[in-house]
């Protein structure tokens, strides 16, 4: 098969000792975010992203990928012996993976977490390496009208799918949007929307803005809580990991089935925190202990953790195949791409077979590597856990603002870091998704110049986003997926008026 | 878009409530998006001889921003689910504020001194002053922690951070 041949291709071109080394740091590097509250994937990774600027794309990415497999990783370690999740997609690991903890079993649950996630993320690498090259090849086809309508369908699947307000999506998406918008416009040369501030001509860097967002933001939510951890100690005996492998083929349809929930929530953007719930809702109702999840269950840490790594790597299909990323961090890695010089889209797999095909070997590496080095390297981070939170809250600050600072060596930015980390933790707390936002961000000038493109080929005339099957057919589908909320209403209260309301709280099936 | 209204301003007891919040953060934005869409038409909303203007874009983003506002703030001031509970504690409050305001003071100093002078100044001073730490030991942590940065930043993968007004200092440095 031609993938194959690639695939080993990749292989030769990763497999230095450079690379394997800058592969070991990655992920000790991502364990460390992911452990760390205040950083995770997007921002540690956007603080990082500087380190490879004097690296070649190949090794900048592998090294970049590996921090946030590190970080997918590491988010479980707190979660199963501090009861703190060190992201938000391991809030469902919590569940019952501190249970587990409290019983004596913290190194069965760690084991069976990294085994999981290991297998989540291999089962995605495997369908990236077939399904992407597939999806780029499609593509290729795409003129402007159809990204547009691709842009459409990720922002309406915000819109549609995301919980709470849809207008609270639609406000962050828009005002990503809008700072996009700031600076110099690619298609005239005008300056738009900076107020004549000579500062503002190159708009704001959505690295800035994903370090605030994200880092300074979560630092200032933990400050709320006076955070103290107290945790279990942890040692992870080689029996253990030997015994717990041997019970977790047991809950194969478990993790088969949280994969294709992760591999799917990871395309379209849903992203990694909503799989990991919604696979562990599924594996709940399905399984034959459903009773007993809550209470220190394996397979309620089986079922979360697949998904969200699964979610975690596919995210960065639509990315590689269609320049579009599916979740904040494959934004980031986005940025990397174009700060490198690569224009991230179909044609990357044609161009830069060297650079795709070496990241997705690097990902069946990475996540092997990976399990290998935290299954070894856990005491070491429960250690880190408990140096006290005045020492780690100052250091992560003065992280973030070096991270902000090296993006384009402006100290400027670190204002707007600041900014950002304010508005980051209002946001949250009133339930205004961030993620869009960033996505706005990243996608805002791409979008914009698709549209323009499409409105100059067809003299303004919108019908163009109907012009013909394909087209047509995402653009429509984008705005179901706008109005997916109402229509699940809709049909909900003709089922109602029908049959006196059976279905309450009946979930969209997607 | 520095919006640092955090409604500070309730009484010490009770605390600012989530809608009150949520509506002061949706009349900001507003503003925001009638401010874009101003701008924008002036850009040129419209069509132009070469396509869509620089404005036209930008304009129905800003409507957007406008319409999803004024649906947050109706929600939040009307709505039968806003959400009355309590958006920060005074306590917390304190606590966040005590680790923005140094935020704020620790950026300000690395414009003047630099990064790494400002980062060891600032992380010693956190520890001393909230952790509690004695003098000797959180002047021994800080530089030890600015010393890795240095080495991991400057030496080991060669990005210069920002210097401030020590630059001169630097050269010196390395002049020798």
């Amino acid at each position: 098969m031609n993938e194959l041949g690639a695939l080993v291709h990749g292989f030769s071109v990763i497999l230095t000792p450079m690379n394997l080394g800058l592969m070991v740091v990655g992920i000790v590097l991502g364990v460390l975010i992911g452990v760390l509250p205040g950083l995770g994937g997007a921002n540690g990774v956007a603080i990082l992203l500087p380190l490879t600027f004097s690296m070649s794309p190949t090794s900048a990415i592998i090294m970049l990928s590996c921090i946030y497999w590190g970080a997918l990783f590491g988010g479980a370690i707190t979660s199963v012996l501090f009861n703190i999740p060190g992201e938000p997609w391991s809030v469902a690991t919590t569940f019952d993976g501190h249970p587990m903890a409290q019983k004596g079993q913290a190194g069965a649950a760690l084991t069976t977490a990294f085994t999981s996630s290991f297998v989540g993320a291999f089962l995605a690498v495997v369908m990236i390496t077939f399904l992407a090259p597939m999806v780029a090849r499609f593509a290729l086809k795409f003129g402007a009208p159809e990204f547009f309508s691709v842009y459409l369908l990720t922002f309406c699947s915000f819109v549609g799918m995301g919980k709470g307000s849809p207008f609270k999506t639609l406000l962050s998406m828009a005002l990503g949007f809008a700072l996009a918008a700031v600076g110099m416009d690619t298609v005239t040369g005008q300056l738009r929307l900076t107020f004549g501030q000579v500062e503002l001509m190159r708009g704001f860097d959505f690295l800035v803005a994903v370090i605030g967002l994200f880092g300074i933001g979560e630092i200032l939510l933990s400050m709320e809580e006076g955070l103290k951890f107290s945790g279990h100690a942890a040692k992870l005996d080689p029996r253990v990991v030997l015994q717990t492998w041997k019970q977790l083929p047991a809950y194969w349809a478990t993790s088969l089935r949280s994969a294709a929930i992760g591999i799917w929530m990871g395309i379209t953007p849903g992203g990694a925190t909503p799989a990991s719930f919604m696979s562990y809702g599924v594996a709940k109702k399905m399984s034959k202990n459903g009773q007993r999840f809550g209470t220190g269950e394996m397979e309620g840490v089986v079922a979360p953790e697949t998904a969200a790594h699964a979610a975690g790597t596919s995210a960065l299909l639509p990315m590689l195949a269609l320049g579009i990323p599916g979740s904040p961090t494959a934004a980031v890695l986005l940025g990397g791409l174009l700060i490198w010089g690569l224009q991230p889209g179909p044609l990357l797999f044609v161009e830069q077979k060297d650079f795709v095909w070496g990241l997705i070997a690097s990902m069946y590496l990475g996540n092997i590597v990976g399990l290998l080095v935290v299954l070894s390297t856990v005491p070491l981070f429960a250690a880190i856990l408990r140096i006290p939170f005045s020492i780690i809250a100052p250091v992560i600050i003065v992280i973030c603002a070096i991270g902000a600072y090296t993006v384009h060596n402006a100290m400027l930015d670190i204002w707007f870091m600041l900014g950002f980390g304010v508005i980051g933790y209002v946001f949250k707390k009133i339930d205004i998704p961030l993620a869009p936002m960033v996505l706005a961000i990243v996608l805002g000038d791409k979008a914009e110049d698709s549209f323009r493109q499409a409105m100059l080929s067809s003299q303004g005339d919108l019908a163009i986003m109907w012009a013909n099957p394909l087209v047509g057919s995402i653009t429509t589908l984008a705005f179901v997926m706008l109005f997916w909320p109402l229509l699940v209403r809709g049909i909900a209260w003709l089922k109602g008026s029908r049959k006196a309301a059976e279905l309450p709280s009946e979930q969209p099936g997607h | 878009m520095e919006q640092n209204e955090d409604s500070s301003g309730a009484p010490p007891p009770s605390a600012a409530r989530t809608n009150v919040v949520e509506a002061a953060v949706a009349v900001l934005t507003l503003a925001v998006g009638i401010v874009v869409m101003v701008a924008s038409r002036r850009l040129g909303a419209g069509w132009t001889s070469d396509g869509p203007g620089s404005g036209y874009f930008p304009f129905y983003i800003g409507l957007i921003v406008a319409v999803s506002s004024t649906a947050i703030l109706v929600q939040a001031l009307v709505g039968k689910h806003r959400n009355t509970g309590s958006f920060v504690d005074t306590q917390q409050l304190k606590r966040v504020m005590s680790v923005l305001l140094p935020a704020v003071a620790y950026v300000l100093l690395v414009r003047f001194l630099g990064l790494y002078v400002a980062s060891t100044i600032y992380i010693a001073l956190f520890m001393v002053i909230l952790g509690h730490y004695r003098w000797t030991r959180a002047i021994a942590a800080a530089v030890i922690i600015n010393a890795v940065l240095y080495l991991m930043f400057e030496v080991w993968f060669k990005v210069p951070l920002y210097p401030g007004t020590l630059e001169p200092l630097r050269l010196l440095l390395s002049g020798r």
